[in-house]
């Protein structure tokens, strides 16, 4: 299925200013910029969120490899395991992108509590189907 | 501000609002009440009957699961189509329509409302159009205001290319898809708009109830996607975009998996790698995007493009290899033959073979459009205009639904809503322009505030300038149409006077004009509705000389007599389109029916009527073939009988056997498809052809014998059978039904059997005729 969905993470639009004041870094110096914008920037609750991001992730690459290296068989168990992180995983990334303050502008209509109504809609719907297709 | 015609200017802000929103309710009512009455044509000039031929399987279906329940139907053999396969009906259909009118019927029981389920399915179309109205004025309020929303619903309610698929009777998915689709659409739409999940969750919901509908879910499955991608590509990605695409992805593609006909196609079929792909490349741009706000090193800002697009690529190439691993299936023979119109006709015979799978002729985009294919482009301009997210979508869905009408008749029900769309768009733009009552500002020379002066001088010559050229009329400057942009550049180089509509009358001749189209419109689908889109063709119907009209009611008097007169498990054979009708009405024993879903088995058919009869009749035998049914329709001059789909028998037969049926074998040494005395030896011995012309002179009496659908003289000779002999033939000769023989008892091989018979005794072999002969 989606070797591209391993690579994806959260995410946040709203490109803020690119300064150009930076020298040119070495890559590996970047990253730990990257890591420490990160946790300076990031409120705790964008990182809890975060988290649970992460552990999606994790279990759904666990899936993943299960079904690659051992068995697919009941194929739509998989299917309803994998589509349930994947699906919480986007619904997740959507309430976080919801609630970022950088996408403020972006969200006019949609409050903090109707970002987290709708995730509890979603994923119940998004249940109904997994538990439905278990089998 | 000087109007052109008097405003009152003592009503509140709120009347005109409560007002405006009276109006539309009621205008909303009127719409919903001509969209249903229209499509009662059908039931009036004839009768609350089930229309054409997939509809009878659905309503056969809706019947068991009205009287058995859900879980019976959802396991349902049906071991009396495919005769001996049998079909899996509950994991081979699309349950939503039967589902639909099974709450319908359930939920009306259940108030003691004992409504019979043949009317239910009769007049679900015609109520679901009324909803399809409704969410097509939500999807056009979307795009502009709810005046286009009012227009549009009302095009759509009355429209033809709408209409011929939703009449009462024709109870087939289509009745109830296109207002899934529109409402899908619309949710999309919203959810992309507002970045909310809940719409993009809704939009799930009833994207699977659409794939529970319709195979044409498709169609959503990829337009979705296409939008997406060309708003990624425009630069516009957004976190409404990520927000709405993915909750509708997510749960959209997992909830259509639990149709079983649908099954696991969605993650390993090309037609939906599209919406997946664009999926993972959403994940991937998003999480681009959310690294670059916490770095801003250019470095690695180029590092992420880069390995964004690696990424795509590498996504593209796992896709291809996938496909030739074969964990994908390729593209199937229906997509071909959506790019290239004579695929099917070379490879997959049985789907050119539907007439609605022809393309299509361009005088049915007027019958099924009339004015609207005029508006529509204006409104796709429109669109351009002022361009936000949700008018790419409706340019794209205008370009790629037009492509597809145009290869294939059937899709011209894809297009119709974006048609309504944008027409209602282009014209609501024009009337908003022509009704706004502000006149354009003029420096030097003053116009005078009430608009009725049109008694003064200066005034008039303006007027009359822009009556003069009546298209030309400029439109006014607030609201500059491109269309009045166009024209107004080439008049108003003489004049360097601001451009503008002056006056009342200017505005009347346009809304006049305007008004007067709409009257022609309605008129033209009223007359298009009640005479070319309500015939149930089970029932036909034609005038008597004195113009009253004439019932002819052949095929329900065939299928009653075969109800009748025939055992229960009696098989009946005929060719694939009377399939679901013997099996509704008849309820008899089919060996294809309108699934088509085995080739094979409809060539063998195919070869059983194209072979001569020795041929022919181990393959009945082989059947348990009790009955043959043929369409006849050279008595009446009925055009689409057997004769005229033989071809397409010869050619699907030739696929499995092409040893032994030719095409070429059935036309004459010049070429030519005649059934006349220079018939080919094939045809003539074909059992078609013997079956339909069986005694057919006799019936003029040894005159001339004439086929009024192929205009040729039947030579005086006609047609012998030995295997098979006639059981009934219908009043007008439409359908003619044989019995097959069983094996002679003294084994002698029937043909020498009959030949003896008739030495000693003659016209012993020969049915009492027992039809009377109208002329």
């Amino acid at each position: 299925m989606a070797p591209k969905l391993s690579t994806a993470q959260s995410s946040s639009a709203a490109s803020s200013k690119p300064t150009k004041a930076t020298p040119q870094s070495p890559l590996p110096s970047s990253f730990s910029a990257l890591f420490k914008a990160y946790t300076q920037n990031t409120s705790s609750r964008l990182k809890f969120i975060d988290a649970f991001l992460v552990f999606l992730m994790a279990s759904g690459i666990l899936q993943f490899v299960y079904c690659v290296l051992v068995t697919n068989f009941p194929f739509n168990a998989f299917l309803a395991g994998f589509s349930s992180t994947v699906g919480q995983f986007v619904l997740t990334a959507s309430l976080r992108q919801q609630v970022n303050p950088e996408n403020k502008l972006e969200f006019k209509e949609v409050s903090h509590e109707r970002a987290f109504a709708d995730f509890v809609v979603g994923s119940i719907v998004l249940h109904f189907f997994v538990y439905n297709f278990l089998g | 501000m000087s109007t052109a015609f008097p405003l009152p200017t003592d009503i509140s802000s709120t009347t005109v609002a409560n007002t405006a929103s009276l109006l539309r309710i009621v205008a909303f009512g009127l719409i919903s009440g001509a969209a249903i009455a229209s499509r009662l044509f059908a039931v009036i000039n004839f009768e609350s009957i089930i229309h054409e031929f997939d509809p009878w399987f659905n309503y056969r279906a809706t019947r068991v699961l009205a009287a058995k329940g859900f879980y019976e139907f959802w396991n349902w053999f049906d071991p009396t189509a495919w005769y001996p396969l049998g079909r899996v009906v509950g994991g081979t259909v699309y349950p939503g329509l039967m589902a639909t009118s099974g709450v319908i019927y359930n939920f009306l029981h259940y108030f003691n409302l004992p409504v019979d389920i043949r009317n239910i399915c009769v007049l679900l179309a015609p109520g679901f159009s009324a909803l399809t109205a409704w969410a097509t004025y939500m999807f056009t309020t979307e795009m502009k205001d709810s005046s286009a929303g009012l227009l549009a619903a009302a095009f759509i309610g009355i429209v033809p290319g709408y209409i011929s698929r939703s009449v009462a009777g024709s109870y087939d998915n289509e009745a109830i898809a296109i207002f899934l689709l529109m409402i899908t659409f619309y949710l999309w739409i919203k959810a992309l708009k507002l970045g909310s999940a809940l719409f993009g969750t809704l939009a799930a919901v009833f994207y699977f109830y659409m794939v529970a509908a319709w195979g044409g879910y498709a169609f959503i499955t990829n337009m979705i996607p296409v939008h997406a991608l060309v708003l990624l590509l425009m630069g516009r990605f957004s976190s409404r975009l990520y927000v709405a695409y993915c909750s509708w992805y997510a749960i959209g593609t997992l909830s259509s998996m639990q149709v079983p006909f649908v099954g696991f196609q969605p993650v390993r079929t090309s037609e939906h790698m599209g919406a997946l792909g664009v999926f993972g490349l959403l994940q991937i741009v998003a999480f681009a995007s959310l690294v670059r706000s916490h770095v801003s090193s250019k470095q690695f800002q180029n590092l992420l493009a880069i390995s964004v697009v690696t990424m795509g690529v590498l996504g593209a190439g796992a896709f291809v290899v996938m496909t030739y691993k074969g964990w994908i299936a390729p593209w199937t023979g229906r997509f071909y033959s959506l790019w290239d119109t004579g695929y099917a006709k070379k490879y997959i015979p049985i789907i050119a073979s539907v007439s609605e799978h022809q393309p299509t002729a361009w005088p049915s985009f007027f019958m099924d459009l009339q004015l609207l294919i005029f508006l529509f482009p204006a409104g796709v301009v429109m669109c351009f205009r002022d361009l936000r997210d949700e008018h790419v979508f409706v340019i794209i869905y205008a370009v790629v639904a037009s492509y597809f009408a145009g290869v294939m008749v059937r899709l011209m029900l894809t297009l119709t809503p974006v048609v309504c769309v944008s027409a209602a768009v282009a014209l609501s733009t024009l009337l908003d322009t022509y009704v706004d009552a502000s006149e354009p500002d003029v420096p030097e020379e003053r116009t005078e505030a009430n608009g009725s002066s049109a008694s003064d001088g200066k005034k008039t010559k303006k007027a009359g300038a822009a009556v003069g050229s009546q298209a030309g009329a400029s439109a006014a400057a607030a609201a500059s149409s491109a269309i009045s942009d166009l024209v107004s550049a080439s008049k108003s180089n003489a004049q360097s006077r601001q451009k503008g509509i002056w006056g009342a009358d200017a505005r009347l001749v346009i809304l006049l004009n305007a008004i007067g189209m709409l009257v022609f419109f309605v008129f033209h689908c009223t007359w298009v509705t009640s005479n070319a889109y309500s015939s149930p063709s089970v029932v036909l119907a034609s005038t008597n000389p004195d113009g009253s009209q004439h019932i002819i009611d052949d095929y329900r008097e065939a299928y009653y007599w075969l109800r009748q007169n025939t055992p229960q498990d009696a098989v009946v054979m005929s060719w694939w389109d009377y399939g679901y009708q013997i099996a509704g009405m008849a309820d008899r024993v089919t060996l294809v029916d309108n699934n088509t879903w085995n080739n094979t088995h409809i060539a063998t058919v195919g070869k059983a009527m194209s072979s001569p009869e020795e041929v022919a009749y181990p393959i009945l035998r082989k059947h348990d073939v009790d009955y043959v049914l043929v369409i006849f329709g050279g008595l009446l001059g009925y055009s689409g009988d057997d004769i005229n789909k033989f071809l397409w028998m010869v050619r699907i037969a030739q696929g499995v056997w092409p040893d032994e049926i030719q095409e070429p074998n059935y036309f004459t040494p010049q070429g030519e498809y005649r059934v006349d005395d220079r018939a080919s030896e094939t045809m003539r011995n074909s059992l078609m052809y013997k079956m339909s012309y069986y005694r057919f002179s006799e019936l003029y009496g040894g005159g001339n014998a004439l086929d009024r659908v192929r205009n040729q003289q039947i030579p005086k000779v006609g047609p012998t059978l030995d295997y098979l002999e006639e059981a009934f033939t219908t009043e007008n000769w439409i359908v003619r039904i044989y019995k097959v023989r069983k094996e002679d008892p003294l084994g002698r091989d029937l043909k020498t059997a009959n030949a003896f018979a008739q030495g000693k005794k003659r016209k012993r072999g020969k049915p009492v005729s027992r039809r009377r002969a109208i002329v």
